[in-house]
């Protein structure tokens, strides 16, 4: 019945031309309005081109600026996505969570470090390597999701996640989803990076403009490939971890201060 | 070789319908259970967003695993050619079929869209373990229902052989896949290891033995057809042989985990700190699934044929608290992300996962095991499976 | 021999049927019987639709699979055969969905043909931007303090310049 396309062509261009790419592009950006409007420019693709595996989104976590007990990140997410939050929930232990923060404590120094918690976006994901439909897949983009078309709710990229940030729907949501992002029962979600936005071509996500509205400016939203980028200068510049990177998985959020 | 006369049970019996009705009661259960889930969603289960396989799954893994090991004794009699054996193996195949039936469709009854089950059969990922189960499973059924044929139908007897062997080696495979489920995950502690694999077919021989006694003695007691202490005993004997076997690999395979610091504290919860889980895993799995079983088929009791019986049953008990263990425990130990670091969080980071499964969950997975036995039930109605006479005399010509 | 080849289709008519019987459960539709003719709540806005009505009534099947796969796994966004399009449009005046009461632009068709979609367990039947018009249940509550806020809004250059000083 539906014929699936088999995924969009992964495999990375050589650096070689994507430099190229994304230096024509940025060109044109900065010839047609210089300033704030480059990140639109550069990346609000037309409508009708597929996601390009030249960007690969990515997301930088400044956790020394992660401010303490603030969740502006968790609830605009909640908000853009239609999750409802969790102290709202009726079930709260079933409630899906696409993003949480993370308190964490050095037992000995008792150092305190708080971060926002949500998919990585792994190059090489655990969970689309499990999922025996195909349903979670990797975007050309980088962007790592589920089509929730496909998705038989068997939970095996559940098990497979390193970074449990993946929610089964347990109940029905009554048409209470916003009509940009689809989400029903018995499938599993997680983080989009915004994929409805990032189409849009917003060039960011709801998280990241809610922390800088709050004026923490912990996360950086952007194209990891494009050396011009916010996020690439300022990835050059800041020490940066990936959780878990015993496991080699090439994460698309990178955090400082961990 | 004496030939042995395989007779219908006889299915008219107010007994047999009374069994029949009793073990479809609780397929109807199991089935009521399944439309409640189905129409509320998970959340009428006690599974969340961490403990994502809950006791479905514990049953329906067991049920899988069971299937493989009751297909056993008719490999034992069809590859390495044991004529003892001969008579046995067809209630073995059909056994087999039956709680592999009834495994597959616990867990499929258990997806968050169970209606989607035919995009589970037309959407391949072939870097999925998840999706070489789905062929294996297929391959089983068409490999042991042949098999089955061979052995039921004289024209077709010559091929037997290597229906057989052919049932046999995909059984290993298959067993394997099932181990490798786990044991492919690599977030969580105590699955990302090779050693689970084997564990897991040396597990299938015990709980298929265990299940295909108990059948086997059941449907002898309640036909009255004489079965003899020859068979019996054999059997117990070599149940003992894969009991130790689990209770060998189990200790080895904490004991290498214990070895590498890293494990250490989730081996720690599993084998101290875990509460129930860890009471499931000392009285459980190791107690009442291995020692006592051990202890009565290795001493004089395991000569009373009620003892046999009582230790078959614990094998299974101690089988089911083993799959708990294993997919439970290794799901209620939270990830450790930030080693050596405290977590705190909204989506109960750090601390360990409570899970108390719900009555339609437990009534979704007995009803897998009732579907089981119903087929078995049918089958020996049916189908010539079961020799009409197994008492010692019958089975000493055999060996000549 | 043949008694035999009857009891193993026997058998194999009890397995079969356990697993029609559980499959079955999984779609309770009512049949058509006998339903009342489709009403076809005229389209809120637009003149026609994205096709001849014709070649929408046999083929919208079709074109919204294409387009739902190449949207979700490639990230094409055209308008023409987007569902939200189609709700934007086709969504009734009276309930502002295309799903909510049984004369809905995508149900009464569907329950006629006894066709049954899914679609809505997960795509919102309302409009985009929707939100405002409809009283706040208690799943959307949370939205409340947002709602002035949000409006549809998309980010100008003046706001990422307020953002990025
Ligand atoms: C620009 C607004 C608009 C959009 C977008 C739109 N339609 Fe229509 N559609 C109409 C109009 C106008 C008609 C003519 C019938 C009417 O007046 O209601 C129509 C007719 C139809 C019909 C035939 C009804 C009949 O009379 O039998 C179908 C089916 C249909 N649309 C489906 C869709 C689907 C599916 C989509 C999304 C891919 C869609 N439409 C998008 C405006 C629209
Ligand atoms: C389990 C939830 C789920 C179900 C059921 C579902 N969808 Fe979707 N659908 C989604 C999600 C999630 C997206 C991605 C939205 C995005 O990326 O913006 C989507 C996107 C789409 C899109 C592209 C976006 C748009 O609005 O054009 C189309 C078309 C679509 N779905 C059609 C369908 C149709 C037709 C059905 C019913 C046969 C259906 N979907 C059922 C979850 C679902
Ligand atoms: C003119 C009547 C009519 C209207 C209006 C209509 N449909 Fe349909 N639809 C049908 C018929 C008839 C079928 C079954 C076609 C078949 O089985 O070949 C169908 C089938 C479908 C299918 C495929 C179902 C399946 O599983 O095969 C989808 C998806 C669908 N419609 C979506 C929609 C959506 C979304 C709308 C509202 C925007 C809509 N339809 C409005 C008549 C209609």
């Amino acid at each position: 019945m539906s014929d699936m396309k088999p995924m969009p062509e992964t495999s990375p261009n050589s650096p070689e031309r994507r430099r190229f790419i994304s230096a024509a592009t940025v060109a044109a950006g900065v010839t047609l309005v210089p300033g704030v409007m480059l990140i639109e420019v550069a990346h609000g693709r037309p409508e009708d081109q597929p996601a390009s595996s030249a960007v690969r989104w990515g997301m930088l976590v400044d956790a020394t600026k992660c401010a303490a007990g603030c969740d502006e990140c968790v609830s605009a997410c909640s908000t853009e996505n239609g999750w409802t939050p969790v102290a709202e929930s009726k079930h709260p232990k079933q409630a899906p969570q696409w993003i949480r923060k993370l308190e964490l404590q050095d037992p000995l120094t008792q150092m305190e470090t708080n971060l926002p918690m949500m998919c990585q976006h792994c190059a090489e994901p655990p969970c689309v390597d499990v999922c025996p439909t195909g349903a979670s897949f990797k975007r050309a983009d980088g962007i790592v999701l589920v089509n929730r078309h496909t998705c038989i709710g068997c939970r095996y990229c559940m098990m497979a996640c390193p970074y449990k940030a993946r929610s089964l729907v347990h109940e029905p949501l009554n048409d209470t989803q916003k009509p940009d992002v689809p989400r029903g029962i018995g499938c599993v979600e997680a983080c989009t990076f915004c994929v409805q936005k990032v189409d849009r071509g917003d060039g960011t996500t709801a998280c990241v403009e809610a922390c800088t509205a709050a004026g923490h400016n912990a996360l950086v939203f952007g194209d990891m490939n494009d050396p011009e980028s916010e996020i690439s200068r300022r990835l050059r510049e800041l020490p940066t971890k990936q959780v878990r990177a015993d496991l080699n998985l090439n994460l698309g959020v990178r955090y400082h201060g961990i | 070789m004496a030939s042995i006369t395989f007779r219908e049970v006889e299915g008219s019996s107010l007994k047999y319908w009374l069994l029949f009705g009793g073990i479809g009661l609780f397929v109807l259960f199991g089935f009521l259970s399944y439309l409640y889930m189905h129409h509320h969603g998970h959340v009428v289960t006690g599974m969340d967003n961490q403990i994502v396989w809950g006791l479905p799954h514990v049953f329906a893994v067991f049920l899988i695993v069971a299937a493989s090991g009751a297909l056993n004794v008719a490999s034992i009699a069809s590859v390495f050619n044991k004529p003892m054996y001969k008579p046995l193996a067809p209630l073995s195949a059909i056994l087999a079929l039956a709680l592999m039936l009834g495994g597959l469709l616990v867990l499929v009854l258990d997806l968050g869209r169970s209606d989607r089950l035919i995009v589970a059969m037309t959407h391949f990922n072939f870097t999925s373990m998840f999706t070489w189960n789905v062929f294996l499973y297929s391959g089983f059924f068409a490999l042991v229902g042949i098999y089955l044929w061979t052995m039921l139908d004289r024209n077709v007897k010559a091929y037997s052989k290597a229906a057989g062997t052919a049932a046999f080696i995909w059984r290993l495979i298959l067993t394997t896949g099932t181990g490798s489920l786990f044991g492919f995950l690599i977030a969580r502690e105590l699955y990302g290891t090779a050693m689970l694999a084997p564990m897991f077919i040396i597990m299938s021989f015990a709980y298929g033995l265990a299940i295909y006694l108990m059948v086997l003695a059941a449907a002898y007691a309640w036909t009255g057809r004489p079965l003899g202490d020859a068979v019996m005993l054999r059997l117990k004997s070599l149940l003992a042989v894969f009991v130790a076997a689990v209770l060998y690999f189990v200790v080895v395979y904490h004991l290498t985990n214990l070895y590498f610091a890293k494990m250490g504290s989730v081996e720690s919860f599993i084998l101290r700190d875990g509460g129930i889980i860890t009471t499931l895993f000392w009285v459980g799995q190791i107690v009442i699934g291995c020692v006592i079983p051990l202890v009565i088929l290795l001493t004089g009791l395991g000569k009373q044929r009620t003892w046999i019986m009582i230790a078959c049953f614990l094998v299974v008990l101690g089988g089911i608290a083993q799959m708990y263990v294993t997919i439970i425990g290794a799901q209620a130990y939270p990830l450790d992300m930030f080693p050596g670091m405290t977590m705190k969080s909204s989506f109960y980071d750090g601390v360990v996962h409570g899970y108390a499964p719900t009555m339609p969950e437990l009534f979704l997975g007995l009803g897998g095991v009732a579907i089981a036995l119903l087929v078995t039930t049918f089958a020996v109605k049916v189908l010539r499976l079961l020799p009409a006479n197994l008492d010692d005399a019958t089975v000493a010509k055999l060996e000549h | 021999m043949a008694g035999k080849i009857k009891r193993l289709l026997a058998l194999g008519a009890v397995v079969l049927t356990t697993a029609a019987l559980a499959w079955a459960g999984s779609d309770d539709q009512p049949k058509a019987g006998g339903a009342p003719k489709p009403v076809i709540t005229k389209a809120a806005k637009g003149e026609q639709c994205v096709e001849p009505n014709d070649f929408m009534r046999r083929n919208h099947m079709k074109v919204l699979l294409h387009h739902r796969d190449e949207t979700v796994l490639e990230g094409i966004r055209t308008k023409k055969y987007s569902l939200k399009e189609c709700i934007n449009c086709h969504a009734s005046e009276k309930t502002g969905s295309v799903a909510a009461s049984k004369d809905d632009f995508c149900v009464s068709c569907h329950s006629y043909a006894a066709v049954k979609i899914d679609c809505f367990d997960c795509h919102s039947t309302k409009p985009q931007g929707s939100m405002a018009m409809h009283p706040l249940n208690a799943e959307t509550a949370h939205y409340a303090h947002k709602l002035a806020a949000q409006a549809d809004r998309k980010i100008s250059a003046e706001d990422m310049a307020g953002i990025a000083q």
